[in-house]
């Protein structure tokens, strides 16, 4: 797409500095340039941009740079520390009132993900701190914005407070913490109406929920594919209402995601956490330091690694790799793989984490298909454990019940154990030329 | 003639309702940028790179893409040498003459209306991510179909989004128009093949379909949407007649991205650009008609029925320098 990467971004330059060994203020300037329009197209606010170049330009001249061996390297050090340092620490603790219930109000624009986020922020407070939240449907002028949260609510089993689209919200908000306090209900988290923000109609509103239910968070939702416009987004709501928190929804899409940086920039507040698809349980803590990475298209390279250190277990990554040498890798091996693979989460996120990825060929438009992969696991499960170990004794009337058993047809079957052979003997000509150089552990052929 | 002049001629030839709600719909937008272009005119006596570097700005500011910025100060820094100007002043003029110019590239204004089937029923399939507006704007155009005396009947394509059908039968009440619809979670190409059926049988000249709002890099929701389209052109020839991607002004260059893969996956014909009553500035369509070609079709200016107006790229630079044009003319 149109988006490049600082890295990618900074080649050119890069490479007119290492042949001449020495680098003048000029060829600073053009580092910056690149910066600059790298941030700028990333969606980060041009006054913030603005105030970072300048900063970076300092600590640039000021010999950071210029005495590095790969100065190129040096300006994205840089400027990651830089976005990074804005950015501030890692903060997703969620306030806990010392009288419950401990009430959270959500306010946003329209469309940014209010009730979305609503139901994914009542579930993450429920399994990570066993927490017993209840939902208040606010949002009164919406044509179906209570039927939303209600759904949400039925699909988590929570309860919600509505009193249909004629009550007054301050008056919803009032009765609903008094009925959590009688249901010892810990939690209470409120949606409002989403409007533009410019409507002060909403605002004091706003101010008058404020009043009446003094909650302990107020959380600005903000879509991450927000433009320019987010300085002002988030100015104004602070202004008004003096947020807690900010919540960047949409972030499993492919935008870079600089509004981040502008409204961390322009509120102090911090960015709690993000969205990150569409299911009711992909909400995670937001890390500044992976975003600055992001916006500067770095690539997520820490959470991938991350990830594959918690979820992949060393032993038993050992005890595959050695299984892949002697040939003796079943379908047993293929099937626990695949789970811990999985375990990462969605193979669309594993795949855009990877630094270059949308830019090898072929990779971009390679989707890993989640239900296929349902199949291959449906067609090992319908096998006996003799089937898995040794596929040979799989004759055409096996075959015929593991479709049966899995609900796919014998072609698929047969595609299975094709595929599954040639792997095998692909794993036996990359063991085989490499025995003994590779150290144990899993490693992945990008890193 | 001036250009200033001609766009105002242009303009006071249209009715004075639509000049108006334009006007006020944009009017925070128009503020902030005139009121910016204003005062860097009036700091900068001589057009020198200083002045092109802050103009260079305010334009991004209003998230016209980088690129296009790019360009764009590029070519006025010749157009400002070629025609040897040297004052502030005289460069807001090529500032919009550029910014239109731009915009239509060749074409003309019939590039913004929208493509219906006169003789037969026509299909318009609306696509974008999440919170866009999808589902409001169908409301609202299917309010300004039935003002024009069409038939109009949605089919109630989003069946993912909690409360997306509810969302959608609410605003088919205010306006008077049936909905088909299946249950939650069902296949949405199928809902969509009854919606055709339907308007065949009842003799509708408009189906309007709503779709679930998808982030443009999930390559199996995309496909999804590719099934959907095809399912409507096997059904009715040349349909879609209109594929409209909703798109919100607040977004930045992300919108790009979204023009770019919403076209390759359902061949978008025209754009909805919405929430431009915010401060939001809108002004990545002129990047994505200057680099894919789409055109803006419709744009939401408020929350109320009426409030979806026809785009017009003059109307849309008049609403971004509207207030430039009036000094000029007053010396």
């Amino acid at each position: 797409m149109a988006f490049e990467g600082l890295a990618d971004r900074l080649q050119g330059t890069i490479k007119k500095i290492t042949g001449k060994g020495k680098v003048s203020e000029q060829d600073v300037k053009e580092m910056t340039r690149e910066v600059r329009l790298a941030l700028l197209e990333a969606d980060v606010n041009f006054k913030v941009v603005k105030d970072l170049i300048k900063r970076i330009k300092e600590r640039a001249i000021g010999q950071e740079v210029l005495q590095g061996l790969n100065p190129g390297q040096q300006v994205i050090k840089v400027v990651k520390e830089e976005l990074t340092d804005l950015m501030g620490g890692e903060q997703s603790k969620i306030a806990v009132a010392s009288k419950p219930p401990t009430v959270i109000m959500m306010v946003g624009l329209q469309g940014a993900g209010k009730t979305t986020t609503t139901g994914k922020l009542a579930n993450h407070l429920r399994k990570k701190f066993n927490r017993n939240p209840m939902l208040v449907a606010a949002d009164v002028y919406r044509p179906a914005a209570i039927n939303q949260l209600e759904t949400l609510g039925k699909q988590l089993d929570m309860p919600v407070f509505s009193k249909g689209t004629e009550a007054n919200p301050v008056d919803i908000a009032k009765e609903a913490i008094e009925q959590a306090k009688e249901e010892h209900k810990d939690y209470v988290i409120i949606d409002t109406a989403g409007r533009l923000h410019i409507d002060e109609g909403l605002m004091d509103e706003l101010h008058n929920i404020k009043e009446a239910v003094n909650p302990d968070e107020i959380f600005l939702v903000v879509d991450s594919m927000t433009g320019q416009d987010a300085v002002n987004v988030a100015q104004s709501f602070d202004e008004q209402l003096d947020i807690s928190g900010v919540v960047l929804t949409k972030l499993d899409g492919d935008t870079r995601g600089g509004a981040a940086l502008s409204i961390r920039a322009v509120t102090g507040k911090p960015i709690k956490f993000a969205g990150m698809g569409e299911k009711l349980d992909q909400l995670e803590a937001f890390h500044p330091d992976r975003m600055a990475s992001r916006i500067l298209g770095m690539g997520d390279v820490l959470s991938l690694i991350e990830k594959a250190e918690t979820e992949v277990d060393e032993k038993k990554a050992k005890e595959m790799e050695q299984k892949m040498r002697d040939m003796s890798f079943t379908f047993e091996d293929f099937l626990e793989q695949m789970e811990q693979v999985r375990n990462m989460g969605p193979l669309d996120d594993l795949m855009s984490m990877m630094p270059g990825a949308n830019k090898m060929k072929g990779m971009k438009n390679m989707q890993l298909d989640e239900k296929q992969i349902d199949h291959v696991e449906a067609i090992i499960q319908s096998m006996t454990k003799q089937e898995r170990v040794d596929p040979s004794v799989i004759n055409a009337s096996r075959k015929k019940r593991i479709a049966k058993g899995s609900g796919t047809s014998v072609s698929q079957v047969n595609r299975l154990l094709k595929q599954f052979n040639e792997m095998k003997k692909m794993m036996k000509q990359m063991m085989g030329g490499k025995k003994g150089k590779k150290k144990g552990g899993l490693n992945f052929p990008f890193m | 003639m001036g250009f200033f002049k001609k766009l105002k001629d242009k303009i006071s030839s249209q009715t004075d309702q639509v000049t108006d709600k334009f006007k006020d719909g944009m009017a925070k937008t128009r503020d902030s940028f005139t009121t910016k272009v204003n005062d860097l005119v009036a700091r900068y006596r001589k057009v020198d790179e200083e002045f092109f570097e802050e103009l260079e700005e305010i334009l991004i500011s209003a998230d016209v893409g980088v690129e296009t910025v790019m360009t764009l100060i590029e070519e006025l820094e010749m157009e400002v040498k070629r025609r040897n100007i040297q004052e502030t002043e005289e460069v807001k003029e090529v500032i919009s003459e550029k910014l239109v110019e731009i915009y239509y590239d060749g074409d003309d204004e019939s590039i913004e209306k929208l493509n219906l089937n006169e003789d037969g029923l026509s299909v318009i399939l609306t696509v974008g991510v999440n919170g866009v507006g999808k589902t409001t704007t169908i409301g609202k155009l299917a309010h300004r179909l039935k003002e024009e005396g069409k038939t109009v009947l949605l089919a109630a394509g989003d069946t993912f989004r909690a409360g997306a059908i509810d969302q959608l039968e609410v605003w088919g009440e205010r306006a008077g128009i049936d909905v088909i619809k299946h249950s939650e979670g069902s296949d949405p190409a199928a809902v969509i093949y009854d919606g055709i059926q339907a308007a065949k049988s009842r003799g509708a000249d408009v189906l309007i379909c709503d779709t679930a709002g998808r982030l443009q890099n999930k390559v199996n929701l995309m496909n999804e949407l590719a099934k959907v389209k095809k399912v409507i052109s096997r059904e009715i020839d040349g349909a879609p007649h209109e594929t409209l991607l909703v798109l919100d002004a607040t977004t930045g260059q992300n919108a790009l991205s979204q023009a770019k893969t919403f076209k390759e996956a359902t061949d978008v014909s025209g754009i909805v650009l919405t929430k431009l009553d915010g401060t939001a500035r809108g002004g990545i369509v002129l990047a994505i008609r200057n680099e894919l070609d789409i055109p803006v079709k419709f744009v939401g200016l408020g929350e109320k029925m009426e409030d979806l107006q026809p785009f017009d790229a003059h109307q849309f630079v008049y609403g971004l320098f509207g207030d430039l044009m009036v000094e000029p003319s007053d010396e």
